[in-house]
């Protein structure tokens, strides 16, 4: 649970993360593993068809709400369950607490609920005096430790055997083995005592179908199936957002929801409760039961035009899984109650502005989370969105605050790049960075080598460099991008001779600035804004088959982010449309527009691996043509492992969380090695940044270049 | 998949008007469901096996009790050391039971012979007085799901539940004709099912199991630490 008051004490906290050994290779070890469970889980299936159903089931649910909930209870009624709507967390954890009071409930046995959690019902029953027991094993192991849960599926996967069986000795006053076999059977029956004994059992619910009143629940433990059946009440508690018009429905998300989750084709026990079932203790030899149908928020979202496809989420924790972040830094460090990406939002609305502020910033935006999500959310873009939200209502930093005002004066920015260039080092004296430039030079700061700014940048050199192509093949207009404009120029000279040899007409609109993708990062939406026009207008004035950019980022930016930001001025979001449909990245241009062949290379064929910038391989779905390129110019391919994980730059996100950038990039760079490479290409200046700062650190013998060097090095021995 | 269409268009063009399947495309669909059942069930580490009868069931799950030693091979948990509360449970736990709550009386005294001859004993009811455990729990499930290896059971009898959770071993016979592609081929089903409140159905595929710690997957947390199916021809 994280709790931080502020971003220093924050960043102190996860540092203390990063130190964690167990965790971090209990992490390492489940990143590689999720991954390669979930895509045999999805084999024969046609996942991304899977998602958008889900999507459209939810959000068709989302949006008759009251409905479903009038519904429900109703049918539910009728066969003799109680249900109510409890607006708060306070409202549905006292009607919990009343409902054990007129039964005479002393013992409480649970099954795992994250919307329990989420009220935290466990501290306010044991205030009353009440025993509850968690019975899933992973959440018994945390509440004996008095921890919030690291996962929302594997709520105890910080924690290792041996710390388990000291706990487990504690409680059963019994030394214990740390053998998890012997561990879980101990569980097994320390817990069957408890349901033995309890007078109720609380579980939540996956789903809750309005046409039958029924709530389903999915487990792999059975602890569910004993909770709701042997003591003699039962409460569910489940939000609002569970709810579904029937079984279809569910059936249909449950397809998803376990392959998503743990790569399980379906868990061991789905449970349908349809009523109040027979039950021997129970007055009348029938179950007393209550659903508590939990708001706290919900209907609040569900209304919200941008923010209610959050309640979507399905809570399957794939966005975890396979965040960079996560892995590093573990579940205490990546959400307050929820956790992953969906938890850095749901923190906002449901916890509060002052448990979200510091989360919020955490994000990379390398996009695993939304590419992963079973219910198709854009995960990276909402926490954006809440990011700016909080700033908005706490009032800007200076920092972002300058920095937006700067970039939306293009003269006056680029001005001080050349400055900045002439004094002969990076920009200095506590401005922020954008996302393509050096930063603050500092311990922390010091995980890679930092470029300095080019001698000249690339628009000073382009009159020299602009050729005249006769006849050419295609015109395409260039988008540079700032990191390769001021500090890596020779990567677009390299790109525009590759260009020119294939009888590319190549133009360089001058007006052209930042993409803006930092200014969005830091949450000034308003500078985003204003640089997405600039640059739309400067980049439709000529005639142009593509516009390409060398940069993935921007690419990404300009076709998902300007259409969107220029919304509001139906003239400019035309235009942005027309251009975002004409964006291209080098290698797309290179590999599938001009399908370049089989270089006639008598070059060496070096070892070469890549590395997919986050923003190309999901940002833009590009990920064969890179690859392809690396073997049509000779070279020997050397796939790494991890070639889709982000390499840790994130932009300004390396200067604010310099250490978890430092852990994700020693990863990365680990990978690359071991595939036995000379040479790592990738298609973004920033990744460029990040990676070859690491490797001068590091004295590592590996050549980080931009695809379009690859291809000009290559060429030039044909 | 050739070889199966020509049959098919072979038996429609000799029964004209008639939209039912040929008996030979019957066979051949439901040899690839069995085969898909069982090889996801088995993939969960459930034992499939195949039985004519259900008195052949019936001997298999008795014998299976037979070779079964209570509380101590399947490592349920009684011989760890526990804290005395639960150890006091564990007691509770002396002769080796067989709990098959639904069974047609026909079929209970069959059932009961088979484990009075061999010092079982056998149980249709009271399944609350065993909650420290019965070693197997027999029961015949309503369908199957070939796509999960899963098995859905009408659990609406409290006793038939707990049988299914409180059980060391879960033998659970499904009659071929009973199974399903997928759970959505199933839709119409459950929803009879469903519509017969209050009711209690169950999906259940393999035995319970869970990965919590350091995510070791580790069978029998809470419920049967083997599940056993018997598909039955029909």
């Amino acid at each position: 649970m994280q709790t931080a008051r502020n971003l220093k004490t924050y960043r102190k906290e996860v540092a203390k993360a990063l130190s964690n050994d167990f965790q971090r290779q209990a992490m390492d070890k489940f990143a590689v593993a999720y991954r390669n469970s979930r895509d045999n889980a999805f084999a024969d299936l046609d996942s991304e068809a899977l998602v958008a159903e889900i999507a459209r089931i939810k959000d068709h649910a989302l949006e008759r709400l009251d409905d479903l909930f009038a519904r429900f209870k109703e049918n539910a009624e009728k066969i003799g369950v109680q249900v109510h709507l409890a607006r708060t967390a306070e409202e549905a954890n006292a009607l919990v607490a009343s409902i054990a009071e007129e039964n005479q409930v002393q013992r409480i046995v649970k099954s795992k609920s994250m919307t329990a959690e989420e009220t935290l019902l466990n501290h306010y029953l044991e205030a009353r005096g009440l025993e509850v027991t968690e019975t899933d094993l992973g959440e018994w192991i945390i509440q004996l430790r008095g921890e919030g849960p690291s996962h929302m599926v594997m709520p105890a996967i910080h924690l290792s055997r041996f710390q388990v069986a000291d706990l487990f000795s504690d409680v059963t006053g019994k030394a214990q083995d740390a053998e998890i076999e012997r561990l879980v059977k101990v569980a097994r029956r320390e817990l069957r005592r408890k349901y033995v004994e309890a007078d109720m059992g609380i579980s939540g619910a996956n789903f809750a179908l309005a046409e039958t009143g029924t709530i389903g629940l999915t487990t792999n433990e059975g602890n569910a199936r004993l909770v709701t059946t042997l003591p003699r009440v039962h409460v569910a508690l489940v939000g609002i957002d569970k709810l579904l018009p029937g079984l279809g429905d569910a059936l249909r998300i449950n397809k998803v929801l376990p392959r998503n989750a743990t790569g399980q084709a379906i868990t061991s026990y789905v449970t349908w409760i349809t009523g109040a079932n027979a039950c021997g203790p129970a007055p009348g030899g029938k179950k007393i039961m209550h659903i508590v149908f939990l708001d706290n928020g919900r209907s609040r979202m569900a209304g919200d035009p941008d923010f209610a496809q959050v309640l979507r989420c399905v809570r399957c924790g794939a966005c975890a899984n396979v965040c960079p972040v996560y892995r590093m830094v573990g579940g205490h460090q990546y959400g307050h109650i929820y956790i992953g990406a969906i938890g850095l939002i749901l923190t906002y609305f449901l916890h509060g502005r002052d448990k979200a502020r510091n989360l919020v910033q955490n994000c990379i935006n390398c996009g695993a989370c939304k590419e992963i999500c079973a219910a198709g959310i854009d995960l990276p873009r909402l926490i954006k969105a809440v990011h700016a939200r909080v700033q908005d209502e706490e009032g800007h930093p200076l920092q972002s605050l300058l920095l937006g005002k700067l970039l939306k004066n293009r003269k006056l920015f680029h001005s001080l790049l050349q400055t900045a260039r002439t004094a002969q080092k990076p920009l200095t004296g506590g401005t922020p960075y954008l996302r393509h430039l050096p930063m603050i030079v500092s311990g922390e700061h010091n995980f890679r080598r930092l470029p300095a700014i080019a001698p000249r940048a690339f628009r000073d050199l382009w009159p020299g460099l602009r050729s005249r192509v006769k006849n050419p093949v295609l015109r395409v207009g260039l988008f540079s991008g700032c990191v390769q404009d001021f500090v890596y120029p020779e990567q677009l000279v390299a790109g525009v001779d590759v260009l020119a040899k294939h009888k590319v007409a190549v133009e360089f609109p001058m007006q052209q600035s930042c993409c803006g993708l930092p200014v969005e990062m830091m949450g000034e939406v308003d500078a985003a804004r204003h640089v997405a026009a600039q640059n739309v207008l400067a980049m439709s004035k000529g005639e142009f088959d593509y516009i390409i950019t060398l940069c993935a980022s921007c690419a990404s930016h300009l076709i998902h982010a300007y259409p969107r930001l220029l919304v509001d001025d139906p003239a400019l979001e035309k235009k942005a449309k027309t251009m975002a449909a004409k964006v291209v990245p080098f290698s797309v241009l290179m590999n599938d527009v001009l399908t370049v062949g089989q270089t006639a290379s008598n070059g060496p064929r070096t070892a070469t691996t890549y590395h997919a910038p986050c923003h190309l391989c999901r940002g833009l779905h590009v990920k064969k043509a890179p690859r392809e390129l690396i073997r049509k110019v000779g070279l020997d391919f050397r796939p790494a492992d991890e070639e889709q994980t982000c390499c840790g730059f994130g932009g300004t996100y390396s200067s604010k969380f310099p250490k978890i950038s430092a852990q994700i990039l020693e990863k990365k760079l680990e990978d690359a090695a071991a595939t036995g490479a000379r040479q790592l290409v990738t298609e973004c200046p920033g990744c460029i940044l990040q990676l070859r700062g690491g490797v001068q650190q590091r004295g590592m013998d590996l050549r980080v270049m931009h695809i379009a060097e690859m291809i000009w090095n290559c060429e030039r021995h044909a | 998949m050739a070889m199966l269409e020509t049959r098919s268009t072979h038996a429609q063009s000799s029964c004209p008007g008639r939209k039912q399947p040929s008996m030979g495309t019957v066979m051949e669909n439901t040899q690839i469901l069995v085969q898909t059942f069982t090889a996801a069930a088995e993939k969960v580490s459930a034992a499939v096996s195949r039985v004519s009868t259900m008195a052949q069931a019936y001997d298999y799950a008795v014998e299976l009790c037979e070779r079964k030693e209570a509380c101590q091979l399947l490592i349920a948990g009684c011989q760890e050391s526990l804290s005395a509360p639960a150890d006091t449970l564990c007691r509770h736990k002396q002769k080796k039971v067989i709990a098959a709550p639904l069974l047609a009386s026909n079929d209970a005294a069959q059932m009961k012979a088979l484990c009075q001859a061999r010092g079982i004993v056998f149980i249709r009811s009271g399944v609350r007085d065993h909650l420290a455990g019965v070693d197997i729990g027999f029961t015949v499930a309503e369908y199957g799901i070939a796509e999960t290896g899963t098995l859905v059971l009408d659990a609406s009898s409290e006793e038939l539940r707990l049988a299914t959770m409180v059980s060391e071993v879960h033998v659970a016979v499904l009659p071929i004709n009973r199974l399903r592609a997928t759970s959505l081929h199933l839709e119409a089903e459950l929803a009879q099912i469903m519509s017969a409140a209050p009711n209690y159905c169950a999906f259940i595929t393999g035995a319970s199991r869970t990965a919590d710690i350091e995510r070791v997957l580790a069978l029998g947390v809470h419920g049967p630490l083997e599940l056993h199916i018997l598909l039955m021809e029909t």
